[in-house]
């Protein structure tokens, strides 16, 4: 049960600038989803949370107390590595009860606790093994069950599920999201994986270059970015982009087709791939690779010279060389200023 | 706190090289140049005047000549076959290993039960009827078989040490490489010259420093094997601190030794120097 | 030949080679032993067997012998001391190489590996002026301290490599769950690398029980085996020498056996 409150967070390595002044307040209860390429300041800022990083400026607020000169262990937070972190001298059942007797519980509410947690990631039957004899989704398990043992305030988790294989992953997934909503604690899952993100997420953080680009709920993140980058990153495969020149009054010409589009002095184009639909009228697309996935068609073309990606239905095999006329959704263009790469 | 923690840590370590390496040092370099409370080279002068010092400081050097590449040959092979083998990796590593823990003077003592008069090589060498009678090996008159005797000890000694740090090395080295190099049709020994060995150059920096440096301290098993009859620097250096009681003289052996050791490190530093962005 | 009978062949080569090598490291400790298991007689008598006689004669003689049994169990307590002072003084050394980046790392570090670029045994020369002024000279405690000087870049480097393979994320996960960091020190990470600082600790016994240089120039009474058999060398009898040696060699056969899994932790470090 604990509000979190970043206020101006920035951290430097050395000339680095992992962090630039970062705000965001994270609500009771909520499952707060950092993502972001490697090297973004995601887990930066999961460790500045977790308080295994000093911020270099800032504060940190937990439920309401202070907690950014605090150690780890004085801030109501548990932790699931990416690598699990599983203590390998320790059983299954030492590991669950690791901080429990840290907290000097006392042995039968420290057996109920890790009876109860063991039962829920379903590991009651692992309890007497080493780490050594267990596989990397077990380890998983038991690190989650860790840290739930300890009924924390907040669990940060930092792309715990990265190391697993693709089926794997899925099924923990699904679990970790009932797992975590029955506890009831505030939850900041660090991955770079927008999948996994877009799934488990009550609000998704973006975050490029040391800065938190746009901070919303899944939908709102898909579809209207805040930022070029957000439209770039997000989607599989991501928005495309086209270059637009004024034709006066609110319109822009893209592609030598005219749309009516925001009063700015520059702007740019966007469009995700399965908004586009052949039509007679549209922008004239000269295809270049086809990919028949299944379900839909995938189309790399070339749109006045730029690259460009349409998703179709599947009964349509267009080849390679053929030109077509690709008419977007009206109401789901977007346009962003190329200066400040900001939606306008 | 966590910020003055690891200087914390490094604190007594620190203290104890200051005090008992980088003092001392210091102060032999001090002693080295000062005699009677007076600056001066004497020290110096009375060990190049002395007849025995270009002996010493020649048998080291010849001694440090011989062995090292003896042992560098020894340790890659021991090496690649320890690297290459399946079963019983472990207790032959083990048995490689074994002259690491044995310490100089207990090899010079080894090498000389085969050596003596009434030695193992003699009861081989009459047993197989080659001489009639036990021949004096280590004496004044066969100062070249002490020399071998020496070389055979110091090689049998001090190989693993080169061995076990080369073993190491190549464990860095992913098989991927040598596998590519199988692919392009590479030989065994092709491989060997052309792969591993430009690959283990920063092993073989640390194996050869280790190893030379410790070729120009070799003492006890010149005294167990030749006694006074092979001088080296080491045991000069050792006769002029106590027999001669002149420690200024001593100081300048080792001022010596240091200056002999420092100059092929920096030798070998540069002869086998990978630039960082070449290292496996 | 077809290429099954080359590669028969090379094996045996290869096999051969290996015997040849084996045989080249344990013949001489063979010899050593067969002389220190004979009579005196035997040992300096002519020519010799290549099977020991097992008369214990030459030990007893040797252990009878004035002085052995105190060098001996000297040698042991300024091993065991340097074995102490190394690991107490090198083991934070290498947590703080391991875990921090700080400024001065990168000194400390060339020092420590600088000292392995000097014949340390000769420090034992202006040590032992330093030695007579604080009266430490010939005693167990200033040997020892010498001793740790050679031994400590070893146990610097080991733990250094040790406390490096024990990922951090563990230490921070006992953080997290409550764990000041002594707590995560003693409750993660020293039973993880307790095997590992038992091996560099043995490594420290080793180098003590076997320097010869320094023990000889710094003790006169409180001599330890090695310098003992180095000063005697000129007049001791033969069995007397080569007892003496199977007691310098028979704990180091045990030593290497029990830090045979540590070998390559001492040095694979020592290449980057």
């Amino acid at each position: 049960m604990a509000v979190i409150e970043i206020k101006q967070v920035a951290k430097t390595f050395g000339s680095f600038t992992a962090l630039h002044s970062v705000d965001l307040t994270i609500a009771d209860q909520e499952f707060m989803v950092l993502l972001g390429a490697s090297g973004c300041g995601k887990t930066t800022l999961l460790r500045i949370i977790a308080g295994l990083e000093t911020p270099t400026t800032g504060e940190v607020w937990i439920g309401g107390r202070r907690v950014d000169h605090l150690p780890p262990r004085e801030r109501g937070i548990a932790m699931v590595f990416q690598n699990y972190a599983v203590f390998p001298h320790l059983t299954v059942f030492e590991n669950i009860a690791f901080g429990l007797r840290m907290k000097k519980m006392d042995q039968a509410e420290v057996t109920r606790r890790v009876n109860r947690t063991a039962e829920l990631m379903h590991i009651e039957q692992l309890l007497k093994r080493y780490s050594g004899e267990l596989s990397g989704g077990q380890r998983q398990r038991v690190a989650v069950a860790r840290a739930l043992a300890m009924e924390p305030d907040v669990i940060l988790m930092d792309e715990p599920l990265s190391n697993l294989d693709a089926l794997l992953r899925l099924e923990m997934r699904a679990e970790l999201k009932g797992v975590l909503a029955e506890s009831k604690t505030t939850t900041i899952y660090v991955t770079h994986d927008q999948v996994e993100a877009m799934s488990l997420a009550d609000r998704i953080s973006v975050m490029n270059g040391g800065r938190i680009v746009q901070a919303a709920n899944p939908v709102e993140v898909y579809r209207n970015p805040a930022a070029r980058f957000v439209g770039s990153f997000i989607g599989n495969p991501p928005m495309n982009f086209l270059k637009a020149e004024p034709a006066g009054a609110g319109k822009w010409q893209v592609a030598g087709q005219v749309f009516d589009g925001p009063a700015a002095a520059a702007a740019e184009f966007a469009i995700r791939p399965e908004d586009l639909h052949p039509a007679e009228a549209g922008l004239p697309a000269e295809v270049r690779v086809v990919e028949p996935l299944g379900p839909h068609t995938l189309i790399t073309a070339s749109v006045a010279g730029q690259p460009f990606r349409a998703v179709l239905e599947s009964n349509l095999l267009p080849a390679p060389g053929d030109m077509l006329r690709l008419a977007p959704v009206p109401d789901r263009i977007r346009w962003f200023d190329p200066a400040t790469q900001s939606a306008l | 706190m966590p910020r003055l923690l690891p200087y914390l840590l490094l604190l007594p370590a620190t203290a104890f090289l200051c005090l008992f390496f980088l003092y001392p040092f210091v102060q032999v370099a001090h002693d080295s140049v000062m005699r009677n409370g007076v600056y001066t080279l004497e020290n110096f002068s009375r060990m190049a005047g002395h007849w025995k010092f270009s002996t010493a400081f020649w048998n080291t050097m010849i001694l440090a000549a011989v062995v090292v590449p003896i042992q560098l040959a020894m340790a890659l092979t021991m090496a690649s076959i320890v690297t290459k083998l399946q079963r019983g990796r472990s207790t032959i590593l083990y048995i490689f290993a074994i002259p690491l823990g044995i310490s100089d003077l207990a090899a010079g003592l080894i090498w000389l039960s085969v050596f003596e008069q009434s030695g193992f090589l003699n009861s081989l060498l009459v047993g197989l009827g080659i001489v009639d009678r036990p021949i004096l090996l280590l004496g004044y008159q066969n100062t070249w078989i002490i020399f071998i005797a020496i070389v055979l000890a110091e090689v049998w000694r001090a190989t693993a040490i080169m061995m076990v740090i080369l073993v190491a090395g190549m464990g860095l080295i992913p098989k991927e490489y040598g596998e590519a190099a199988d692919v392009f049709g590479a030989s065994r020994w092709q491989k060997f010259r052309r792969v591993t060995l430009p690959m283990l150059k920063p092993s073989l920096q640390t194996a050869l420093i280790l190893r030379v440096i410790l070729a120009f301290e070799v003492f006890a098993v010149v005294v167990a094997l030749g006694g006074t009859q092979l001088p080296v620097l080491m045991s000069e250096t050792y006769h002029w601190q106590f027999a001669m009681q002149e420690r200024g003289v001593a100081a300048a052996f080792a001022m010596v030794i240091l200056g002999v050791s420092v100059a092929f490190t920096i030798l070998i530093l540069r002869l086998l120097h990978v630039p960082k962005g070449a290292r496996v | 030949m077809s290429v099954t009978s080359v590669r028969r062949a090379g094996n045996r080569v290869f096999i051969a080679g290996v015997a040849l090598l084996i045989l080249w490291v344990l013949l001489p400790i063979w010899l050593l032993f067969v002389n220190a298991l004979s009579a005196p007689a035997e040992v300096t008598g002519f020519p010799k067997r290549f099977i020991p006689s097992f008369d214990l004669a030459s030990l007893s003689f040797f252990f009878g012998f004035s002085g052995v049994v105190d060098a001996l169990w000297n040698s042991v307590k300024v091993a065991a001391l340097t074995m102490i002072l190394s690991i107490g003084v090198g083991a934070p050394a290498g947590y703080a190489l391991s875990r921090f980046d700080f400024p001065g790392k990168e000194t400390f570090r060339f020092l420590v590996v600088m000292t392995r670029a000097f014949p340390l045994p000769l420090l034992a020369l202006p040590l032992a002026v330093m030695f007579i002024r604080t009266g430490l000279d010939d005693t167990i405690t200033g040997l020892a301290l010498v001793h740790t000087t050679l031994a400590l870049p070893f146990a610097v480097l080991i733990t250094f490599s040790l406390f490096s393979g024990i990922p951090l994320e563990l230490e921070e996960a006992a953080w997290t769950l409550g764990c000041t960091r002594l707590q995560a020190f003693t409750k993660v990470i020293l039973p993880l690398a307790a095997p590992g600082i038992a091996a560099s600790a043995v490594f420290a016994f080793v180098i003590s029980w076997n320097e010869v240089f320094a023990a000889a120039v710094l003790t006169i009474e409180n001599r330890t085996l090695t310098a003992f058999l180095l000063q005697s060398i000129d007049v001791s009898p033969l069995p007397l020498k080569f007892a003496g040696g199977a007691a310098l060699v028979l704990p180091a056969l045990f030593f290497i056996f029990a830090v045979r899994k540590y070998l390559f932790a001492m040095w694979g470090i020592a290449n980057r």
